[in-house]
């Protein structure tokens, strides 16, 4: 089988945020390789320091390579020249939805990408209007942002990414500092943009539940990957998680820790639903 | 307490005034609060106060929202006219010690207090109707011509736009601290003058830190949009001047030159 054209292609990328004069230096990155198709849901782990924040900000050329190469498109990203055309397809969603909002009144804000983009005002409006609707902002267009919950503020700058009409958002913990119900509504938002746009997301989170929702998990540790697979294939290696300071979904702990006394469950089980059903089973099995 | 600062505050809007062309509304109220001191007499304060009062109707705010836009300076109001009542030649009124009341005293009084009133509600005109975007856009390209002496107009623009995006978003972090600090035993309400500014300090220095984090976080994003200076920048709304615009240039310039025929014509010591 042909491997699709990939999205985001980083080919043993290596990166210290040291000088290299300094002596022996320690990698942040060291030797990762990942290619991303297009529209592909990724979810990208690790625990704090693992690397993941700093490969999310060599994917729209924030940071560049110290060795190795990433291409975005098939444009390499340290080519100065491509610097923008970059940015304007890979977006970088931060943890904090504050210090990402520019301007005082939303639909402004949402304008800042496309207006340093060059695009004619009649398009930008255009673009304002359809992002905000996309995350269900439209009717807080003349709002000023200090007066949105952090869920609302959140999918402002996730308006204000889209806003620049880019092929792949990357969101670097974009729940992290949202209560239950912000996450909740971010989160809706993401899986919206990649089932009905198209949209290749890249999400870094520390909730296994929202990894649980992507197409693909990949897990980092100490500037490697470690893992690479389904949901399942890697939520079903509990010891191993755990073993780079990982958890994994409560329902696959569950039915892991139910496994390790004897009882017959599969064990790729992924959410509450079918940890639920495999017990009922079980359950009428025993009883017949 | 934070929420509840009016200063700048803008209210989205659909009126004329919210229509007219920021650049023309920066210069009108610039305009005005020029004239509101070139007014030497009540006549000519009240041709101006009408004006503003005019522009108060066709903002479509009401006007609960500018007293309470007086409300934040009444303080100033009341102790700069209390002065100006003690301070006046003539007869006296009324006599106490070294105080003396003259009736040119109330006379200043009331003028004062009506000065800095009209002065307050003209300029919540303007930030009522206006949002900071459009201010800072206004102002950009009204400096624009002091870019060939390479002042960067642009950056002083966007930082006035990033300052006003921020400052209520660092007062709900200033009372966050000091909520943090005060559970942790800081006490910030007694003590002489000496002993309050010092109980500031676990204020301002993490709030200093925290901006700095910001700042950083601000500019990655930044980045992350594309920004690139003002370089090849387009904007979602264009400025243009209408007759709208110019009709006000003409209605103002009428006040103004009315005032300036009262202050030459009219020269009543009361008035």
């Amino acid at each position: 089988m042909r491997m699709e054209q990939p999205y985001i292609l980083a080919e043993n990328v290596t990166f210290s945020y040291e000088e290299e004069e300094m002596g022996p230096v320690s990698l942040v990155l060291d030797g990762v390789s990942l290619s991303v198709p297009k529209g592909q849901f990724l979810a990208l782990l690790g625990h704090n320091g693992c690397g993941k924040s700093t490969l999310a900000k060599h994917c729209n050329a924030l940071l560049l390579p110290t060795g190795g190469a990433v291409f975005v498109d098939g444009l390499d990203t340290r080519e100065k020249d491509a610097v923008f055309a970059v940015r304007q397809r890979v977006g970088l969603v931060l943890q904090n939805p504050d210090n990402q909002l520019v301007a005082s009144i939303v639909e402004e804000d949402v304008a800042f990408g496309p207006e340093n983009l060059g695009v004619p005002p009649e398009e930008i409006r255009q673009r304002v209007d359809e992002a905000l609707k996309t995350v269900e902002m439209y009717d807080y267009r003349e709002h000023p942002p200090h007066r949105l919950s952090g869920g609302q503020k959140q999918r402002v700058a996730i308006a204000g990414i889209l806003a620049m009409r880019p092929d792949c958002i990357v969101l670097d913990e974009p729940t992290a500092m949202l209560d239950p119900r912000g996450r909740q509504e971010v989160l809706d938002t993401i899986l919206h943009l990649n089932r009905e746009k198209g949209i290749t997301v890249v999400l870094i989170t520390h909730y296994m539940e929202e990894a649980a929702l992507a197409g693909r998990v990949v897990v980092m540790d100490k500037g490697k990957i470690r893992f690479d697979g389904t949901p399942r294939e890697v939520f079903s290696r509990v010891e191993e998680m755990k073993a780079h300071r990982l958890d994994v979904p409560a329902a696959a702990e569950l039915a892991y820790l139910l496994r390790q006394k004897g009882m017959p469950l599969p064990n790729d089980i992924l959410t509450e639903d079918e940890c639920a059903a495999a017990l009922m089973q079980l359950w009428e099995e025993g009883t017949a | 307490m934070v929420r509840d600062i009016t200063l700048g505050q803008f209210f989205p809007g659909k009126s004329l005034m919210h229509r007219l062309d920021p650049r023309a509304k920066l210069l009108l109220v610039l305009g005005i609060i020029v004239f509101i001191f070139v007014a030497g007499n009540f006549l000519g304060l009240a041709v101006i106060f009408s004006l503003v009062v005019f522009g108060m109707a066709t903002s479509g705010i009401s006007i609960g929202r500018y007293l309470k836009s007086l409300k934040v300076v009444l303080l100033v109001i009341l102790i700069t006219s209390l002065f100006n009542l003690f301070y006046g030649g003539g007869e006296p009124l009324v006599e106490w010690g070294f105080l003396k009341i003259t009736m040119q005293g109330i006379r200043n009084c009331i003028f004062i207090a009506v000065r800095i009133i009209t002065l307050v509600l003209a300029s919540s005109v303007l930030t009522f109707t206006t949002s900071p975007t459009q201010l800072t856009d206004a102002l950009e390209r009204l400096l624009s011509p002091l870019k060939i002496f390479r002042i960067k107009v642009h950056e002083i623009a966007m930082m006035m736009t990033i300052a006003l995006r921020f400052i209520p978003t660092l007062l709900e972090e200033t009372d966050k601290i000091r909520n943090a600090q005060k559970a942790r035993g800081a006490d910030l309400e007694s003590g002489g003058v000496f002993q309050r500014v010092k109980a500031l300090i676990p204020i301002l220095v993490p709030l200093f830190v925290s901006s700095f984090r910001r700042a950083y976080d601000l500019a990655m994003a930044m980045e992350c949009r594309c920004y690139n200076g003002g370089k090849g920048r387009t904007k979602m709304k264009v400025l243009h001047f209408a007759a709208r615009d110019i009709a006000a240039f003409a209605v103002t310039g009428c006040a103004c030159a009315g005032v300036v025929l009262l202050r030459i014509f009219v020269t009543h010591p009361y008035l």
